[in-house]
């Protein structure tokens, strides 16, 4: 008998006691509890998905489409970057004013030379208010998981208010599962002393959110 | 200490160490006093907690309940998505199995995520016999790691160590496997996490094979779900060329929708943050993104055993978030080491001894670990009836009669030590059927009160031990109520 037969043999045993007109799944698991929390205005729920962010030490910066690239420019200025990692689908108008060298990603780039790349500037699939988390899906305005991963500093691009929804269960119903996701709140953490939260370990120290539109 | 569970000694001994160790409960105390008060305020922010947790014991419930029909369909949709699952009956089996797909690969080395199940089933010992090394990269597991330590909180588990400890850990340490910890590195948190950044980014960036657990993984997709904070975990799941995971058959749930519940519970609960940093999920593989070939192996090891015990089940609810360690009041003193397993606290109290069977004398003395204060229960995002369960062990160990083990229907016999306590209870209904005899022996007992020892000798003696003896009064109730007329006539 195989591992796979024994342990479905196990599981099916062990629940001799369940009747076999059980209620079905649909009728088994109430959901009672709330699609949101809260009433808000468009413009409330951008402005608490920044508070949100701003709290897990997320920095936030807000512009019109138009002053983006140079938000983008500045912020790469101030950080000292040399270099940039840019998603194949990104628009090319974000970094048009930005000064610093660009490298695209490959298939063939190994993680070390990931790890000479200075920041990384990204779209993202969509911004959850009530928790501050961006959800990346590796759409080509994304790209692949590593680019977000391995640079210390990441710049991230959420259109406002379109790319908003305000709650976990808005968000798992507009992402495709198919997809690898990421979920970002805030900068990488830890808890791991005395139960008390640090900021800053293997993934990107400094994360930066621009809420455009 | 070593870094296994064999041959621990019964639940009071090794408790009875640990309170004595002052460090070890101002470390725990700190901790766990920190966390719960975080904890409280994050479940006050959503007004329908109430809600979410009867949802998410409700999917649990329907999800074990018809545990056969999931996991044949997870096991078509991760390998529809290009995914390989194997089938572990117990630990060895997986270990067999991970330690031949990373030998497969030519690979010497891997890295890992955080993970239970693996931590459960010794993994680390299994492969390091097998010429492999693994490296823990959750900054807690390192710790314990390094300092050939175990592992002591399900979310944190070098909890018992304080931060001067961990420095001392890193100085000495990190130098035998790999990166140095920096000179003069101190014992402020950020520094600390620094060396381990340092530490271990070599490792990540030159791992070909990963090696983790999930907290979810849904049927309808084929998708895993790992919840965590560091970014370890998001190395370890996308820079390797071979990702294996190792995952208990409970950690299935039905919909992809139904992590709209867990993913608000489960950070709540363990961190008391409204979202852990990084979430990843991933369904198979992706054309490049993330490694090549994934495999999952479901993990079995007294799973249906537990599942075949209709009160004992509900521990399968568990989605390890470790709330009902940092509320309870026996944890707090004893701290993790003491329960004898990777599962601590509460919940190791009434897992442990069903995923292992009360043989040993740790497992049988682990329902007892309780005051059944039933805090845990109250903070449990799940629901579980923390309390009801232990009774339940206890009955069973005192009493013995029918489990499954292994599969296999077996009578247990009633545990050994509690002859005296049968004993008792027999003599005490042998006394309460005959009121005659009942009325002597109280007599009987209050005209000799004062030569009463205050502990009680023999198999009394560890009862008595850390209890008051009650004193006995100088006339039986029943003859006061009778001399009073039930107190109406008093000074008569």
């Amino acid at each position: 008998m195989s591992s796979r037969e024994r342990v479905l043999g196990r599981v099916r045993r062990a629940l001799a006691d369940v009747p076999r007109d059980e209620r079905p799944y649909e009728e088994a698991v109430p959901r009672a509890y709330l699609r949101e929390h809260g009433r808000r205005t468009v413009e409330e729920t951008v402005e608490l998905l920044a508070e949100n962010l701003a709290e897990y030490r997320a920095v936030v910066h807000r512009c019109a489409e138009g002053e983006l690239p140079g938000v983008v420019a500045r912020l790469l200025g101030a950080r000292g970057s040399r270099s940039v990692l840019v998603p194949p689908g990104l628009d090319a108008g974000w970094l048009a004013a930005s000064e610093v060298r660009q490298v695209a990603d490959r298939a063939e780039s190994t993680p070390e030379e990931l790890d000479r790349v200075d920041s990384v500037v990204t779209g993202c699939a969509l911004a959850i208010a009530e928790t501050g988390t961006i959800v990346l899906d590796g759409s080509p305005d994304q790209g692949r998981r590593r680019i977000t991963l391995v640079p210390d500093h990441h710049i991230c691009v959420v259109r406002v208010p379109e790319q908003v929804v305000s709650s976990v269960p808005q968000a798992l119903e507009r992402l495709d599962p198919a997809r690898p996701l990421t979920w970002i709140s805030g900068p990488s953490a830890t808890s791991d002393i005395e139960l008390d939260r640090v900021e800053g370990v293997h993934g990107p120290r400094t994360l930066e959110v621009v809420l455009v539109g | 200490m070593s870094g296994t569970f064999v041959g621990m000694p019964a639940f009071p001994k090794a408790a009875h160490e640990a309170v004595g160790n002052a460090t070890l409960r101002g470390n725990l105390r700190h901790a766990t006093h920190t966390i719960r008060a975080k904890r409280a305020r994050a479940v006050a922010e959503v007004p329908d907690w109430a809600e979410l947790r009867e949802a998410g014991k409700r999917i649990k419930d329907h999800t074990l309940r018809h545990l056969d029909r999931y996991l044949v369909q997870l096991e078509e949709s991760v390998t529809a998505a290009g995914g390989t699952v194997h089938w572990a009956a117990d630990a060895d089996e997986a270990n067999r199995i991970v330690a031949d797909l990373v030998k497969a690969t030519g690979e010497r080395e891997v890295v890992k995520v955080k993970s239970m199940a693996t931590q459960e089933i010794g993994l680390n010992e299994a492969l390091e016999a097998e010429g492999i090394r693994a490296y823990e990269t959750d900054l807690a597991e390192l710790i314990v790691q390094l300092g050939k330590d175990r592992p002591s909180h399900i979310l944190v588990p070098a909890i018992h160590r304080n931060r001067g400890e961990i420095r001392d850990i890193f100085a000495r340490k990190m130098g035998a496997w790999g990166r140095p910890a920096p000179e003069g590195l101190t014992d402020t948190p950020a520094e600390l996490a620094e060396a381990a950044r340092l530490h271990l980014r070599e490792k990540f960036l030159r791992a070909k094979v990963g090696i983790s657990g999930a907290n979810f993984m849904v049927a309808e997709t084929g998708t895993l779900v790992v919840v965590e904070s560091e970014g370890n975990g998001r190395m370890c799941l996308t820079l390797p060329e071979t990702l294996i995971s190792v995952v208990g058959i409970e950690k299935v749930v039905p919909t992809w929708r139904d992590l709209e519940v867990f993913l608000q519970t489960l950070p709540r609960s363990s961190t008391a943050e409204r979202m852990n940093p990084y979430t990843s999920t991933w369904t198979g593989t992706t054309s490049e993104d993330g490694p090549r070939e994934f495999h999952l192996v479901l993990l079995d090891n007294g799973r249906t055993d537990t599942l075949a015990d209709e009160v004992g089940r509900q521990a399968l609810r568990c989605i390890r978030c470790s709330a009902c360690l940092n509320v309870c009041p026996v944890y707090e003193r004893a701290g993790g080491h003491a329960y004898g397993s990777v599962y601590p606290g509460p919940i190791g109290a009434i897992l442990s001894p069903q995923l292992r069977g009360t043989q040993s004398e740790i497992d049988a003395s682990l329902p007892y670990a309780s005051s059944l204060c039933g805090a845990c229960y109250e903070v449990c995002p799940v629901a579980i009836d923390i309390p009801e369960v232990l009774v339940h062990l206890r009955e069973r160990v005192a009493q013995g009669g029918e489990v499954t083990r292994d599969g296999n229907k077996v009578v247990l016999k009633p545990a050994k030590g509690h002859a005296a306590e049968r004993a008792a209870m027999r003599a005490a209904r042998w006394a309460f059927a005959r009121p005659g005899a009942l009325r002597a022996g109280q007599r009987l007992a209050s005209r000799t009160r004062r030569l009463h020892p205050r502990s009680l000798p023999g198999p009394g003696r560890a009862w008595s031990e850390a209890r008051e003896m009650p004193p006995v009064p100088a006339e039986p109730f029943r003859d006061w109520w009778q001399r009073t007329r039930g107190g109406t006539e008093e000074g008569k």
